[in-house]
């Protein structure tokens, strides 16, 4: 018996395993389910995709842990995720970077006190022609200056992004609306 | 050479602000290549394609249509697209996935027509939040359409087609990753042979794996001929093609170009392309094919946009990024941060890549920082020739993917163009660009 996650999302769960030749393909997309609950992959959900997908939670975990986007320790509700690759580095990535731990107060890898914010020193994140790019939980903001970002800092915390930026976890919010109809293996 | 006036083939609805709408879509020719293909048999869809000579836009360039006829001998069984786009400075795919959707869509259902396969999968890189969300809406209208799911447009023919978030791993982009990453588990590359997923892919069975703009080119090739494709560009490199422009540039962004028939000097410095060096100063470098390439200097301005062409002159298209570095540039931390990312990203699996990657990461890190030693310079050639020997073009590869001797390929040739500029840093005790 599942404990942990929603009855909703564990119905989109079992949609989604639907999907696959082998249940087992929608690990990391149920991992991003359990995310969407949470902010963060909890050792609870993690039991609960082992046993839906018939498999170990240390086999869960196992694969989890080799791609960042899934967190196994608990992070801020907004992950602002700067580019320091080569085309944001051109075009002041490093300053940024810089600026931001300091209005922050916390080091890249590190959630502020109040839970808020956890900023990542990221790699490219394919949208060099802004640099340099930041996302926040994955939306985009790119050209961004250090008076850019601080503007983007208030507007997070004042809840003026709320429509644009889902919390921490929330990553496609169209769901699949149809089954599978060709058949086939 | 100039830019010529070759038709826009996959960014022909960019300039609408709702060119991710199905009604849009259909506004402007959509699902009208689909429709022509349904019409004809397999084999001919394949035979255009074939016939367009189109080469893979995913970063090794194999031509398409020889790709498929490897597995028309034995039943196709998956089509898999890659759309994890992650190589530094490459931001094409992730335009297209989230402006033209249905381009994609076309295009998949194309193939899996021409290849007889009844389920695709379009791995999107996870961080791209927005593009799964288009590509979903827009699968979702495309099966109310009827232009996915079963008996597509009354053909008979029917395919499901699924979209897999990625969750954050370069080393997925590499096909046998991304397979292993849709079977659930960690990305870790396959051992070759088998070098294409043909034989042996998804779930053992045979699958085509192919980029996202490498397919998004199919509606065009269907409706238009392969030839018509193919007598775009030059030689091999037919069509057009998508350069990702970064760095020092005027106008970075991404640029739809008629291969061949443009140089590099025309993307960088034409008004309508690049529009030149920020604040008009002069080109230092530039790295004409995501950061596995070797870099080139202001000597090869002049070269064609070609897959051959820059191949014979030491680097490559890859995955067509450009990215520009000006006159003010410290070519060691470019360097450096681009080994840094290599080496963040190294799954590990041989030791070359991993211990390799870790090393030139390190000395480069202490050159940038001013504490690097006279024959440091030297140390990171002989780590570039213990991870790929002879640091040659194209690279040696002892290891089981291309990631480990890309490493080399990009840092040796920098150290060969800017030799200079290592030793400043060694000598002076840090950067001469502060
Ligand atoms: C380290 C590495 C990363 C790669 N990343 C990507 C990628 O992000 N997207 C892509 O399409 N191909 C990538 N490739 C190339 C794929 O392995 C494969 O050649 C390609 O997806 C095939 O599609 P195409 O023939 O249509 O180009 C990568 C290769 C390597 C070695
Ligand atoms: S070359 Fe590097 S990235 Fe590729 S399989 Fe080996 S260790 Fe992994
Ligand atoms: S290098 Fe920063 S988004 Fe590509």
């Amino acid at each position: 018996m599942t404990r942990h996650l929603s009855a909703e999302l564990l119905a989109a769960a079992k949609e989604l395993i639907a999907l696959y030749p082998n249940p087992r393909s929608a690990l990391v997309p149920l991992c991003h389910l359990a995310q969407e609950q949470d902010g963060w992959l909890t050792p609870d959900a993690i039991e609960d995709i082992a046993e839906l997908l018939d498999i170990t939670p240390a086999e869960v975990l196992g694969t989890a842990s080799f791609y960042d986007m899934l967190h196994t320790e608990e992070v801020g509700r907004y992950v602002i995720a700067i580019c320091t690759n080569i085309a944001c580095m051109l075009r002041g990535a490093d300053d940024l970077l810089a600026h931001a731990e300091d209005h922050l107060g916390i080091r890249a890898g590190a959630t502020t006190p109040d839970g808020m914010f956890t900023i990542e020193e990221a790699e490219c994140l394919a949208d060099c022609g802004r640099a340099p790019c930041v996302q926040v939980n994955h939306r985009f903001f790119g050209n961004l200056t250090p008076e850019g970002f601080d503007q983007l800092a208030a507007d997070l915390r004042s809840g003026a992004l709320e429509s644009e930026v889902p919390p921490h976890g929330t990553l496609c919010r169209v769901r699949r609306s149809v089954g599978l109809e060709a058949g086939g293996h | 050479m100039a830019v010529t006036e070759a038709p826009r083939i996959v960014t022909s609805r960019l300039g609408y602000e709702d060119s991710h709408t199905l009604e849009r879509y259909l506004a402007t020719g959509g699902y009208e290549g689909l429709r022509k293909a349904l019409s004809m048999s397999p084999e001919a869809v394949a035979a255009e394609v074939d016939a367009a000579s189109l080469l893979g836009r995913g970063g090794a360039g194999f031509p398409a249509g020889r790709k498929w006829a490897m597995l028309r001998k034995a039943p196709t069984t998956y089509l898999v697209v890659n759309g994890d786009e992650s190589e530094p400075a490459t931001f094409k795919d992730h335009m297209l996935l989230e402006r033209d959707p249905h381009q994609l869509v076309e295009g998949v259902v194309i193939a899996a027509y021409a290849l007889g396969v009844s389920r695709a999968f379009i791995y999107v890189r996870g961080e791209f939040a927005l593009g799964m969300e288009r590509v979903q809406q827009a699968l979702n209208d495309a099966y109310a359409h009827g232009a996915v799911g079963q008996d597509i447009f009354g053909s008979g023919f029917s395919v499901d087609v699924v979209v897999h978030p990625g969750a954050g791993a370069y080393i997925c982009g590499e096909e046998t990753a991304l397979i292993e990453s849709l079977e659930g588990k960690r990305g870790f590359p396959r051992i070759k042979p088998p070098y294409f997923p043909a034989a042996i892919g998804l779930y053992g069975e045979p699958t085509v794996v192919n980029n996202v703009e490498t397919l998004s080119n199919l509606p065009w090739i269907i409706l238009n001929t392969g030839a018509a494709f193919s007598a775009l560009g030059e030689g091999r490199s037919t069509g057009t093609r998508l350069f990702a422009l970064a760095g020092h540039v005027r106008n970075p962004g991404v640029h739809e170009i008629e291969m061949v028939k443009t140089t590099f000097r025309d993307l960088i410095y034409a008004p309508v392309l690049g529009g030149g060096i920020l604040g008009g100063r002069e080109l230092k470098a530039f790295i004409p094919g995501g950061v596995s390439a070797p870099w080139f200097g202001p000597e090869q301005l002049d070269l064609p946009l070609g897959q051959d062409e820059v191949g014979a002159a030491g680097s490559m298209l890859g995955s067509g990024s450009v990215v520009v570095m000006d006159e003010s540039t410290c070519v060691v931390r470019a360097a450096w941060r681009i080994t840094k990312f290599f080496w963040r990203e190294s799954c590990g699996q041989c030791t070359p890549c991993r211990e390799g990657s870790g090393w030139l990461e390190k000395i480069l890190r202490r050159i940038e920082g001013g504490e690097g030693r006279e024959d440091d310079i030297e140390l990171l050639m002989d780590v570039c020739d213990n991870i790929s020997p002879g640091v040659s073009w194209p690279p040696q590869q002892t290891t089981i993917c291309v990631l480990g001797p890309s490493i080399p390929s990009s840092i040796a040739s920098a150290i060969r163009m800017f030799r200079d500029d290592f030793l400043v840093h060694v000598k002076e005790g840090g950067c001469p660009h502060g």
